[in-house]
């Protein structure tokens, strides 16, 4: 063999083993995206340092958007990803519980008067309190699941329906504004600093996630129980807990999403706030090349999805598709994409590649 | 490989179940709530039937969701503080944002034998055929806040907000500032209805004319958020604009907010102009503030005029505009009173 030959089948093999890398499927996108979007107009990577209207300092252009508007789905997609690995479901009713975290938060600000001139209590408290809130809506699927059995699609359905309207009922129906400009940082700008808080946000609970997984046996317990839920407990763990944990996990990250949410208009509205956001977050999943039946799963491709799937509704505001068309546009990609993420197509890929690789060996050899 | 391949497919079809399960679950939801309101009404149906004489006037009020905006809640606050008991009424309440779903909800309460049939339609097209069955029934129907393409002889009056109107004080006013030129960006509400359909059409009209730029024209389904993104796409592009002409007043809130963001001066005597729709109460308290400068009311105080035809027919007289258009104003930055955001503000 010469070398030369030696340097194209070893780059055969190394794109043959990215390909069977999880994480493959979400740069790939991204790259094809970011290629796209290169070709059609460089000046989507334009970012400009401008002030905003109180004066500090913002950076501002299309990917700054994407961090920006991107983080409250990361932070949903980690939550999902856990939820999906262990029950082998999906939780579609994160939107709704939103709804009811981003109510509480503004019911705890204001107390019974719905146009405060002050804040009620500290915000803290109150985003403690959502924390709280969420976290119950999150056990309560997690009860449901776990211990009834109940497919998770099914069980989240309940809150899914009820849950808008609990939230409009925590405020009494009314629209609560905050006018304290300390509120609007979690989902703007904090003075001084030119970057989204929300990104920001989104990296402290990536943060958190990941050292949690790396020093605590959550990732491969989870997993374990959504490989096969007998022999995990054969194995001496609580399948039913693990799952109910995940779920309580995921309510953590629907009240954070939930301050970012109100954060960004210092208000509310129950009936759109966050709406059709379940399917993103589980989009950003499914993007993330997890099978969405459970099992092993890759948090940083979750994660990374959530931000490709920002970066392809960008992408499409900036050419002016029609936004109520965005959905169509996204369920291309998703077919797509899961199609391309089968055992099948992947093997097709890589006997592809030996083939090519067995050809370059022959004619060499001829 | 087999089951691998199984379980591949499966997931795409529970993506695509997914994705299709988006619109439908929702209608379960609204169904849900509704029928558990009827329900409700039904049980005090049976009290009043033991309780008070039976010459209560039975009707059945079908109506968008009361979370959709702050119109829809003064609208619907205003329908259950006249149909009550003490005025003579025995209502009972179907909410959905779906036109099929209020299909369903109209039937019912056509089972149920109601009287009258008040409705506020989700879309204007699919109602001859229930309204038939209505008519058939002896019932009378009355529309609030919408209107439908059906014959008008098939309900007795429809108390509606001329949106199309609406839309004209909105575009006449926008004329009236001899803007150099008109760069606008415009956010319509959910496309198909009425509302949106009258205040687009103005504006459509406008830009057809007067060589007014339509910088975007995008529906942000009444949805703050979903404003807010697109108009942070028209900033992120670099286009100028000097007009945002949204079709009500959260999706001007999320375009300023967006706009506060990349620090564009908006208000009285600023860059950019800001028109909204509906009067909420914290809207024009914007406007009082300079920060946006128009604002069209849309009037949801129908229970009054549809009270009065009602006890019209019972008295045996005759309707004779079948439509009827309420009053309303378009409020200027530079002119309004704290005595209007009191009066008009919902």
């Amino acid at each position: 063999m010469t070398t030369k030959e030696r340097k194209r089948s070893g780059a055969a093999d190394f794109f043959g083993s990215l390909l069977r890398k999880q994480i493959f499927i979400p740069i790939a996108a991204l790259l094809l995206l970011a290629i796209f979007n290169l070709i059609a107009d460089p000046s989507f990577y334009k970012i400009t340092l401008g002030y905003n209207s109180a004066g500090d300092p913002v950076l501002s252009g299309y990917l700054m958007t994407i961090l920006d508007y991107g983080s409250e789905l990361a932070i949903l997609a980690i939550g999902m990803t856990l939820v999906t690995a262990a029950s082998g479901g999906q939780d579609i009713s994160v939107g709704a519980t939103i709804a009811i975290s981003g109510s509480v938060i503004l019911r705890v600000l204001c107390g019974t008067n719905s146009r405060p001139d002050t804040l009620q209590a500290p915000i803290i408290v109150a985003f403690l309190v959502a924390c709280v809130a969420a976290m119950l809506c999150g056990a309560f699927n997690g009860i449901l699941v776990a211990y009834f059995k109940i497919q998770p699609m099914v069980a989240t359905l309940i809150l899914f329906t009820a849950g808008r309207s609990i939230a409009a009922w925590i405020n009494n129906n009314e629209l609560p504004i905050i006018s304290d400009p300390t509120f609007s940082y979690f989902g703007g700008f904090i003075p001084g600093i030119p970057i989204p808080t929300p990104f920001f946000i989104a990296a402290a609970c990536v943060a958190v996630i990941m050292l949690v997984m790396k020093f605590t046996n959550l990732g491969l317990y989870t997993q374990a129980v959504g490989i096969n839920e007998n022999s995990s407990r054969l194995n001496g763990l609580n399948p039913a807990f693990i799952k109910f944990l995940t779920f309580v996990i995921l309510g953590v990250c629907v009240a954070v999403a939930g301050l970012i949410k109100v954060s960004r208009l210092s208000s509310i509205n129950y009936s759109v706030i966050a709406k059709d956001i379940e399917m993103d977050a589980i989009l950003a999943v499914a993007l993330g090349g997890n099978s969405l039946s459970g099992g092993k799963f890759n948090m940083t491709a979750s994660i990374l999805g959530a931000y490709v799937i920002q970066f392809l509704t960008t992408t499409l505001y900036k050419f002016n598709v029609q936004s109520d068309a965005l959905s169509a546009y996204k369920a291309v990609v998703v077919i797509v994409l899961v199609v391309l993420s089968t055992p099948v197509v992947r093997d097709w890929f890589t006997a592809t590649f030996k083939k090519i690789k067995a050809g370059a060996g022959r004619k060499e050899a001829a | 490989m087999k089951k691998k391949f199984l379980a591949a497919i499966l997931t795409a079809a529970m993506v695509l179940g997914l994705t299709a399960c988006g619109g439908s679950a929702d209608t379960a939801a609204s169904s849900d709530a509704s029928s558990a309101d009827t329900t409700e009404t039904t049980e005090t149906a049976e009290a009043a039937d033991t309780s008070a004489s039976g010459d209560l006037i039975k009707v059945g009020i079908i109506n968008n969701d009361p979370n959709e905006s702050g119109y829809r809640t003064a609208n619907d606050k205003d329908m259950k503080n006249m149909f009550t008991e003490a005025n003579g009424y025995e209502a009972s309440f179907a909410y959905s944002l779906k036109n099929d779903e209020q299909i369903t909800a109209a039937q019912k309460f056509i089972q149920d034998g109601v009287d009258y049939l008040l409705l506020s339609a989700a879309d204007t097209a699919g109602w001859d055929s229930v309204l038939k069955d209505a008519q058939d029934a002896g019932i009378r129907v009355i529309l609030f806040d919408r209107t439908i393409d059906a014959d008008e002889s098939l309900y007795e009056a429809s108390i509606v907000s001329d949106m199309a109107k609406e839309g004209q004080t909105a575009v006449d006013w926008l004329k009236g500032q001899n803007l150099s030129e008109y760069k606008i960006i415009h956010l319509q509400g959910v496309m198909g209805s009425a509302a949106q359909q009258g205040r687009t059409g103005a504006l459509n009209d406008a830009v057809a004319n007067d060589g007014w730029t339509l910088v975007t024209q995008q529906t942000a389904e009444w949805n703050a958020e979903k404003a807010q993104q697109i108009v942070q796409s028209v900033i992120d592009s670099g286009e100028s604009f000097n007009v945002i002409y949204a079709e009500n007043d959260d999706m001007a809130k999320g375009a300023v907010a967006a706009l506060d963001k990349a620090n564009i001066p908006h208000g009285v005597g600023k860059d950019v102009i800001v028109m909204g729709f509906d009067c909420n109460k914290w809207a024009l308290e914007e406007l009082l503030n300079q920060n946006w400068n128009y604002d069209g009311q849309c009037n949801p105080f129908q229970a009054s005029y549809i009270d009065d035809i009602i006890k019209k027919i019972e008295a045996g007289e005759t309707i004779s505009e079948k439509t009827i258009i309420m009053d309303e104003k378009g409020f200027d930055a530079s002119t309004i009173s704290q005595a209007d955001v009191d009066q008009y503000g919902i």
